[in-house]
């Protein structure tokens, strides 16, 4: 047998559990999703996997439905970086990253409290830069008010840019600079307060799909989090975004592509399909299943059975039903494709719902599952995955004890830290510093 | 014995501003558990965006975790800061801390700090305090906004909260407004441990209106036990119990000038705080790690032979430290919970 071609490696991140229905609450292995032991587990759980990062997402107002506050899913969650800040306390090696709006910070303290993570964790901070925003989430801050998409990211970008402005203030050698800023978004001076950091700039994550967002991360991103986490889609989305790299001089391997992923392990494939059903039971309860089609229609459809067939009439397209949460792109179209499976099948409200809202990405033995990761990877679907457990804490754990043994057998995962810092792990560059 | 009037003792654990910031945890950590194991109620970290180091309430979340009880309370500026995120911000250090966490409540007045964010010119420092005693409210009304037993998992209706207790809190404040309910759930304190510095004048009324503890300095018992009266008097004009207000002393402490050394000090603190002029003091070191250890290892054992400071932490809040009640929510439906 001749040497195997060097395999290309997968990185892995945690996310904490989200705000959402994937996040199965009423099983009694459920944890608070608040109380920071919870988090401590996850983390320790993913640093005893040699993952990459951990993750964790951001909503700045409570979803609400039908002007009334949601309440059939997850809901309330710490700040990312105070509780990132705690976090790198407990953990030596992992990777940190908290996402945190652009529209609703300033780039002087959103800056100087990602520095100070990136100091206080040794180098492990990473920034996830959304822009979701709409006057409803406007409502809690004092700008107020509403971008629209294109100006969203033409903010963010000149936030970043400016970012990178104060993290390159201070000299490699310790001496502070003052620094000016006057753009289009942003006229700011004076002097930064903290030192250059052990990573020069946080890794930067970027997580939008429009072509506005796809630009972004290829000019200034180095982790893309994508929803494109099916080997087609993702091979596509993979060769779209990379193919945008060049013409900002970058290299393919300078922006890491990691589709957020669940997952269902089983003894056999078998087993694991057969819980894959459950969780997708548990996840889509009655009153879920109603609101997962309110969602699409944009109506109240309280009335409706969920054991029952699904509405005749066609969705409200221009809809404010529901608030804090990304639109559905098409709803007219989702409708079709939903009766159309409920007529070919005979599904009522809830299976359908089930059986097109809930399928898990990696489903089968620890086996199969090591197989496909390694094959998204290997074929330029991804080059990782942000897994998203779907209990907190313990949901990482079986994945950690059997899926990451077989994956580091395979040759396709290390076998321990090589470095300290994030960019270390994700092999990334060392920023260039502007002086 | 427990007639005797308890003692609070804090410290402030920033360095001075010369000298290079420090950006390592690890000198941080060790002086928090130095101060621990002395025994003090909290440690105060100070900050601005124009002083050089990390940011205040990173650091001391950074701390929590390698500390057990005692209370952690950062700087937080509510000038050109979005007092949701701060909000926020000081509710999870309270979670990450098992409900040790507090805020020191500051402004921003400078020109040079305003130009670091370019959004507007300072206003003066009375319409400053006044957007922080603002801020301080909508931030007690967010935390409140989550009543304590507002999760719920009932699996039977498939809720996981009873949005009857979220509560939209529809703040109008003279610079900002906030909708809320807050996205954190109601910390472990109810309401974390609000600190103003009032040693200047124009922080004193919103001191009196919204802080449990008020730092204060004073050239002598006198002049202190003066300022405790006014802060009471002032807090009763709010509505508020005065004994739900701690008066502490801020002085800056040099144990390697200190006339007398740690054992004049600990006579000057008894004396002090047993005629009555203060609840207990706040140190800041001169040298953090010069000062804090001598103060622990002399100053504390005495005051500890005359019974006048714990042994042993005997709560696991700051509240509990403080003698401070966990306040019931502002939104909280009679009989709810019981
Ligand atoms: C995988 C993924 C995760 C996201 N996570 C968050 C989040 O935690 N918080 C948030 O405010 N927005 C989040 N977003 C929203 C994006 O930041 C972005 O605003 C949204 O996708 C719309 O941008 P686009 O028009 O470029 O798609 C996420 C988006 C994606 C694709």
């Amino acid at each position: 047998m001749s040497t195997p071609p060097a395999r290309k490696r997968i990185h892995l991140a945690a996310h904490f559990p989200g705000v959402n229905s994937t996040t199965v609450w009423s099983d009694p292995r459920s944890g608070s999703q608040i109380d920071f032991s919870s988090f401590e587990h996850l983390a320790r759980t993913a640093e005893r996997g040699l993952f990459d990062f951990f993750f964790l997402a951001e909503g700045l107002r409570l979803r609400e439905h039908n002007g009334r506050i949601h309440d059939l899913d997850v809901v309330g969650r710490p700040e990312s970086i105070t509780v990132l800040n705690a976090l790198a306390a407990v953990t030596d090696r992992l990777g940190l990253a908290g996402t945190v709006n652009a529209t609703f910070n300033e780039p002087y303290e959103l800056a100087r409290r990602l520095a100070s993570l990136d100091h206080l964790s040794a180098g492990r901070a990473a920034w996830n830069v959304v822009t979701s925003s709409d006057a409803f989430t406007g409502e809690n801050f004092r700008r107020g008010g509403y971008l629209d998409r294109a100006d969203r990211y033409t903010r963010a970008a000149e936030f970043l840019a400016t970012a990178r402005e104060l993290w390159d203030s201070w000299t490699p050698d310790g001496r502070p600079r003052p620094f000016a800023h006057d753009g289009p978004q942003f006229g700011i001076e004076g002097e930064f307060t903290v030192p250059r950091s052990p990573q020069g700039h946080p890794v930067v994550i970027q997580a939008g799909d429009s072509a506005e967002g796809r630009e972004f991360a290829a000019s200034a991103a180095d982790v893309i989090f994508t929803r494109h986490s099916t080997l087609e889609a993702g091979r596509e989305f993979y060769a779209d975004v990379k193919g945008r790299l060049a013409r900002y001089g970058r290299e393919p391997g300078d922006l890491k592509i990691m589709p957020g992923v669940t997952y269902v392990l089983g003894d056999t494939d078998a087993e694991a399909q057969e819980e894959a059903a459950e969780i997708r039971r548990l996840q889509v309860s009655p009153q879920n299943a109603i609101l997962a089609l309110e969602q699409i229609w944009g109506r109240d459809l309280s009335g409706y059975d969920p054991d029952g067939p699904l509405p005749d009439v066609d969705p409200d397209p221009d809809s404010a039903l529901v608030q804090g949460r990304v639109r559905v792109a098409d709803p007219v179209a989702v409708a079709r494709k939903w009766r159309a499976l409920s007529e070919a099948k005979g599904l009522s409200i809830r299976q359908t719902v089930i059986e097109s809202a809930g399928r898990q990405s990696f489903v089968g033995s620890p086996a199969t599952v090591a197989a496909a990761l390694e094959e998204f990877v290997a074929t330029d679907a991804a080059d990782g995955f942000i897994l998203v457990p779907h209990l907190t804490p313990g949901g990482l754990d079986d994945f950690v004890d059997r899926v990451v043994p077989l994956l580091q057998e395979r040759g396709v995962f290390r076998t321990e830290y090589a470095g300290t810092t994030l960019r270390a792990h994700l092999g990334l560059p060392e920023p260039v510093w502007k002086g | 014995m427990t007639s005797i009037r308890t003692l609070h003792l804090a410290a402030e654990l920033a360095p001075g501003p010369e000298g290079p910031p420090v950006t390592s945890a690890a000198r941080t950590v060790a002086l928090a558990r130095l101060a621990e194991a002395a025994g003090l109620d909290f440690l105060t970290h100070d900050d601005s965006f124009a002083r050089p180091g990390l940011d205040a309430l990173a650091v001391l979340a950074r701390v929590a975790p390698e500390t057990r009880s005692i209370g952690l309370v950062p700087t937080v500026t509510t000038t050109h800061t979005e007092p949701f995120h701060v909000q926020a911000a000081v509710a999870t250090l309270d979670w990450v801390s098992r409900g040790r966490a507090g805020w020191r409540i500051a402004v921003s007045p400078t020109g040079a700090e305003a130009r670091l964010f370019g959004r507007r010119p300072v206003p003066p420092a009375a319409e400053l305090w006044q957007e922080a005693g603002e801020v301080a409210e909508v931030a007690r009304k967010l935390w409140d906004s989550w009543e304590d037993d507002a999760e719920i998992r009932d699996v039977a209706t498939g809720r996981f909260v009873d949005r009857r207790k979220l509560h939209h809190v529809n703040f109008q404040g003279s610079t900002f407004s906030v909708k809320g309910p807050s996205i954190v759930p109601r910390p472990p304190q109810g309401n974390p441990v609000t600190v103003v510095d009032a040693t200047r004048p124009a922080a004193r009324e919103t001191a009196a209106h919204h802080a449990d503890v008020v730092l204060i300095r004073a050239g002598s018992a006198e002049e202190a036990a003066g300022l405790r009266a006014e802060l009471h008097r002032a807090a009763r004009a709010h509505g508020r119990d005065p004994g739900q207000l701690r008066v502490l002393l801020s002085a800056t402490v040099d144990l390697d000038t200190y006339e007398g050394g740690p054992g004049a000090l600990a006579e000057l603190i008894a004396g002090w705080h047993g005629g009555g002029a203060v609840d207990g003091f706040h140190l800041v070191p001169a040298v953090p790690e010069r000062d804090l250890a001598r103060f622990a290892a002399d100053t504390v054992t005495r005051l500890r032979d005359r019974g006048l400071l714990r042994t042993a932490y005997e709560g696991t809040t700051l509240r509990d430290h403080l003698g401070l009640v966990r306040p019931a929510g502002q939104y909280a439906t009679t009989g709810a919970g019981a």
